[in-house]
């Protein structure tokens, strides 16, 4: 009996241990602190963005359907169609650049690189995705538009689409090179053996394999990099122009939505004016497309992470 | 095909092994093998864990060209051919040498397209259907799957799974297939029924096979090798050899070799 209590006596809490407590206390506050900052963000839109559209002047069917937006001019229109077109024709032309070189990058480095080149290629590729965008935009702007664009087609604007849609293509294509890599690595290898022992050549195993097993990772990278290339600001707000209304011209300016809240906020636009408000109606609206675009790559690869286990 | 230059010196082996080591940059994995291997039968590569069989078995149909830093010393030749010769493709090679793994590896496409997709890489694209069914049916796996053609790979068992794999290889026609402990992750039930169709494939194609399983050696292989591990001097570094290479029954009633014994009856290894 007597070991019995001189054993719970060393087992009872006698030290306070002052030091755990703090650091989970601060873990959990970091943690949580990380989505009150989600939430105030979204809140904040909202409220301002329901200001917005309380003018008698601003419409939801004027906001969905005009061609035109002008918020600071005598009679405003809000056409926000303008600013997601060009939005959305911006990320478009950084597609057609960003997903056919990322993927051959990353089945390159994934297939028929050897350890040592990859060494060297993949550290490179991560420079290229730390390269601050403000860099990439006046890249755009002095380099590819006066010694490509302007040069292979004449009469093209000094700020235009195509030349900003090629930066972020640049930008974007570390992101996907680096998520379809690690997407084609997590085949197993297994299946890679099994092709070449059939007497597969390597493209062939590469292109009807392994590219096909890992095409629900590639997809998902195929959407993030679409949605950072929407989300993208400086851009298409050095190079891309601010050109208000609703044009399909790559040669031409073009203003997304980012950049147009990029001039609002740097303008002179008072604060409660609707231009002012306008700008978090944008925001919202931005918000939504990559929201659901994020959405949609993390199914896609959660759908792709079952099909092994 | 294009490399049907073959010099036929001996009607009995399909393969003869003279003084080969493989190694893997400073590591020597195996070291001065000698054997033939024979024509339709079936020869199994037994020992401990680490002494080198698998990486021996990979050298028949030239896989370790896949592995960064492997180099092959010594001769191989497949019916009288060089297997190491600069001027042989490597994926020549492959196409009548088949190989199937220790794990089941079906490609996550259809029953179907696992076996299409070998016809097509050889361009065997003429009458598929019945290649196909063919295929399966030497594999003893038609009757379970020939409702399911169409069905993902991935859904059936193991056993099935490693039978499908067994089919995809025997479509295209090899002379050999090797084998890399193909029961390894399989039951027993599973596992008898490879055995037996081995036993029907032995007589259309040679068969080198990898096992851990002593019984399974005896019972299903018509030679068989032992291979051990040597530790160097410093006791660094260990390198597999072949201790022993006979008839399957020779080898476990009466071997050669003491050591060869020894393993058989479980006192090591």
């Amino acid at each position: 009996m007597e070991n019995v209590n001189n054993l719970r006596n060393q087992l009872t809490k006698t030290i306070t241990r002052p030091i755990e407590k703090i650091v989970k206390l601060f873990i959990t506050a970091s943690a949580f602190g990380a989505i009150l900052v989600s939430i105030s963000i979204i809140f904040t839109l909202l409220t301002e963005a329901i200001n917005f559209f309380q003018d008698p002047a601003v419409t939801f069917k004027g906001y969905f359907t005009a061609t035109r937006w002008t918020p600071t001019f005598q009679n405003p229109e809000y056409g926000v169609i303008v600013l997601i077109s060009s939005t959305l024709y911006i990320a478009v032309i950084a597609c057609l650049i960003s997903f056919p070189l990322g993927l051959f990058s990353a089945i390159y480095l994934s297939e028929f690189a050897t350890k040592r080149t990859r060494k060297v290629i993949k550290p490179v590729l991560e420079v290229l995705a730390g390269v601050p965008t403000v860099v990439f935009g006046y890249f755009a702007l002095n380099w590819i538009t006066p010694n490509i664009i302007q040069r292979f087609i004449p009469g093209t604007g000094v700020f235009n689409a195509l030349s900003a849609g090629i930066a972020v293509g640049i930008m974007i294509i570390p992101t996907v090179a680096s998520i379809s890599d690690d997407a084609l690595n997590a085949v197993p290898n297994s299946l890679r053996n099994g092709s070449l022992a059939l007497g597969a050549t390597r493209r062939i195993t590469s292109l009807k394999i392994m590219f096909p097993a890992a095409l629900s990772g590639i997809i998902a990278s195929f959407i993030l990099g679409f949605s950072r290339a929407i989300g993208e600001t400086m851009i298409v707000t050095i190079a891309g122009g601010q050109y208000p209304e609703l044009n399909l011209d790559p040669r031409s300016a073009m203003y997304t939505i980012t950049s147009s809240i990029v001039n609002v906020s740097l303008g002179d636009t008072p604060h409660g004016t609707t231009a002012y408000n306008a700008l978090f109606a944008l925001g919202i609206t931005l918000f939504i497309m990559t929201f659901i675009l994020n959405i949609g790559s993390d199914y896609v690869a959660r759908k792709y992470r079952k099909e092994y286990e | 095909m294009e490399t049907k230059e073959t010099v036929q010196v001996n009607n009995e082996s399909v393969f003869n092994v003279t003084d080969l080591s493989v190694s893997y940059g400073d590591f020597v994995a195996i070291k001065n093998v000698n054997m033939d291997i024979t024509k339709n039968k079936i020869t199994a590569f037994i020992g401990p864990s680490g002494c080198g069989k698998s990486t021996l078995i990979r050298t028949f149909n030239r896989m370790n060209d896949l592995i960064l830093g492997a180099k092959v010393n010594g001769t191989i030749t497949y019916q009288g051919v060089d297997l190491y010769d600069k001027m042989v493709d490597p994926v020549q090679v492959r196409r009548r040498i088949g190989m199937v793994f220790q794990k089941p590896n079906p490609f996550p496409k259809t029953i179907k397209e696992n076996i299409t997709f070998g016809l097509k890489v050889n361009n065997m694209t003429d009458n598929i259907d019945d290649r196909v069914e063919k295929a399966l049916t030497q594999a003893a796996l038609w009757d379970e799957v020939k409702d399911d053609l169409d069905k993902n790979a991935l859904e059936l068992s193991g056993g099935q799974q490693q039978r499908l794999c067994i089919a995809r290889t025997i479509a295209v026609e090899p002379d050999t297939i090797l084998m890399d402990e193909p029961c390894s992750a399989l039951d027993p039930v599973a596992t008898k029924k490879i055995e037996d169709l081995m036993q029907e494939l032995v007589k259309e194609f040679s068969i080198l096979i990898v096992t851990h399983n002593m019984q399974q050696a005896s019972r299903s292989s018509d030679y068989c090798a032992f291979f051990t591990t040597k530790t160097s001097d410093d006791g660094k570094r260990r390198t597999g050899e072949l201790v022993e290479f006979n008839e399957t029954s020779v080898m476990f009633t009466t071997p050669d070799k003491e050591l060869t014994e020894q393993y058989i009856s479980g006192r090591f290894g």
